[in-house]
């Protein structure tokens, strides 16, 4: 199955958005858009001039990890919930995603970590729920799981419904 | 008979773009729209909009209707918003006939800008009136202007970006989606949308329709089928899915029977949705003074359908004499936005569909 057939990227997919792992001491924003649609807040967004996709919004967006300072503010902004930024710290793997569900999280609490494919795969430790305004009622969940899920963890579900 | 400039026929994100260009070159505008508020669809989309910030990208669908309307606000002296009206006929003589609270009505207007959009196709299938079958556009009618749950479990056919995305406000809502269906061989939407919905766990099954719908008197479930290369049904695939809901979402049709009946000139183009109006480069119908713009003149996304009205508005307003002061510098930036947003390869059937209608750029 492929991204086509069932909306999942592949692992290739996936690995060729993220840089290695060493750049990944430091918080990057991983864009997970592999389509050409015309859209470009993540670009227009970034207060580093980081991401970059030129004249034509059709182009699938390019990131400068060298620039990027993993401050997230292209989450909130994609449209298409399709950036998130990621970091390695020892074992631990450490978030931050888009999520636009009730209930919001509470940091301290464990929530069901899923891959994209929708399977738990994991336990995934709340740390922070950003509720700003210009984040226009998408929460940014900061949260940390296990390192050896860095490229299957994608989002979180809510344990207690 | 009330006497009008500039008659616009629909509230939606056409329709209000038009309106703002047409007051700001100091027309007087009448806009007809048969639901409650402004806005149109964008009035109940609650997720963040693709495009460029100069279509209000990333911001979600029902704050640009606000701001739509907003920016009608300083001219209400020259602007006049019939809501709950229903325009029911336009004649030849320009004439234009309202239904309102049992009250029908006769205006006759020097322009109209026609910005009706569209309706939702439905499919054909057994039992496909049973209660608990719903067009998805319903569906988000119910849950994000009324808030009323349409049902608790739910399969989605067609995996557009409409059903995709009522499939995620669904979601959001606390309702299961069991499965989305597409014929085709691939995820008609953007993958973006269907990404945030595989990672929810929803399954989407492409080469895939419904059969039929059983239950006594609502829906209890539907049979689903794969289909071949040739969109032939596979016998011996028929699975089941228990369902309260099911969600319709395959594709929009125009709004064209007012031009059709004042007798406008059209061409059925398959890849506009429809029967659509012949446009000159000015967006302008073979009728005189007559112009169309948005999902009417061809299904496309709402950031197309602004810019697009945009222009009917400009040109319409040019027509009766008022000229806007921007006017050649915003032509060019509305009709550059037009081309960016269509020239990917998400606007491929749009220039195919519009280069058989041959009349437009």
């Amino acid at each position: 199955m492929t991204l086509l057939k069932n909306g999942v990227p592949s692992q290739e997919q996936v690995r060729q958005k993220f840089p290695s792992e060493a750049v990944l001491a430091r918080p990057k924003a991983i864009l997970e858009c592999y389509e050409e649609i015309p859209c470009n807040p993540c670009s227009t967004s970034c207060p580093f001039k980081a991401i970059t996709i030129g004249e034509d919004i059709n182009s699938i967006p390019q990131i400068d990890h060298d620039k990027c300072t993993g401050c997230g503010i292209c989450i909130s902004s994609c449209p298409g919930l399709a950036i998130i930024v990621a970091q390695t710290d020892s074992d631990k793997a450490i978030f931050k995603i888009p999520y636009e569900f009730i209930p919001v999280p509470v940091p301290g609490e464990k929530w069901i970590g899923l891959d994209r494919s929708g399977n738990p795969i994991c336990e995934a430790l709340i740390v922070k729920a950003d509720t700003k305004k210009t984040n226009d009622r998408t929460v940014v969940v900061t949260v940390e799981t296990e390192r050896r899920f860095l490229y299957d963890f994608i989002t979180i579900r809510c344990p207690y419904e | 008979m009330t006497e009008k400039e500039l008659m616009i026929i629909g509230a939606g994100p056409a329709g209000l773009s038009a309106a703002k260009v047409a007051l700001e070159a100091g027309c007087g505008v009448t806009i007809v729209d048969r639901n409650k508020y402004p806005g149109g669809q964008l009035a109940k989309q609650t997720h963040k909009f693709f495009g460029s910030e100069k279509q209000y990208a990333k911001t979600r669908g029902f704050d640009i209707a606000g701001i739509l309307k907003s920016n009608l606000g300083k001219y209400h002296d020259k602007l006049d918003i019939l809501t709950d009206t229903t325009a029911v006929g336009l004649y030849k003589d320009h004439v234009l006939t309202t239904l309102s609270n049992e009250e029908y009505r006769k205006y006759h207007a020097q322009a109209y800008i026609m910005a009706t959009g569209a309706s939702e196709k439905f499919l054909a299938f057994e039992n496909n009136d049973l209660p608990g079958i719903f067009g998805a556009g319903a569906v988000q009618t119910l849950m994000n202007l009324y808030g009323v749950l349409p049902g608790k479990e739910v399969v989605m056919v067609g995996s557009g970006n409409i059903g995709l995305i009522v499939t995620y406000q669904l979601m959001q809502a606390g309702v299961t989606v069991k499965a989305i269906l597409e014929a085709a061989p691939t995820i008609g939407g953007y993958k973006v949308h269907a990404a945030k919905i595989a990672r929810l766990g929803v399954p989407i099954y492409v080469s895939t329709t419904i059969k039929k719908a059983i239950g006594d008197k609502e829906l209890e479930k539907v049979v689903t089928v794969s289909l071949d290369e040739s969109w032939k049904e596979i016998p011996g695939t028929e699975k089941e899915i228990y369902c309260d809901t099911l969600t319709i979402a395959v594709g929009l049709s125009p709004l064209h029977q007012l031009m059709s009946m004042a007798g406008v000139k059209m061409k059925y183009v398959k890849e506009l949705g429809g029967l659509v109006p012949l446009l000159d480069k000015r967006l302008e119908t073979s009728m005189d003074n007559v112009f169309a713009c948005g999902d009417v003149s061809g299904i496309e996304e709402a950031s197309s359908a602004m810019a697009e009205g945009a222009l009917a508005g400009l040109f319409a307003a040019e027509n009766l004499g008022y000229r806007h002061p921007d006017f050649d510098k915003l032509v060019a930036d509305f009709e550059k936005q037009l081309q960016d947003l269509r020239q990917g390869p998400s606007g491929t059937k749009i220039r195919r569909g519009l280069e058989r209608l041959g009349e437009r750029s």
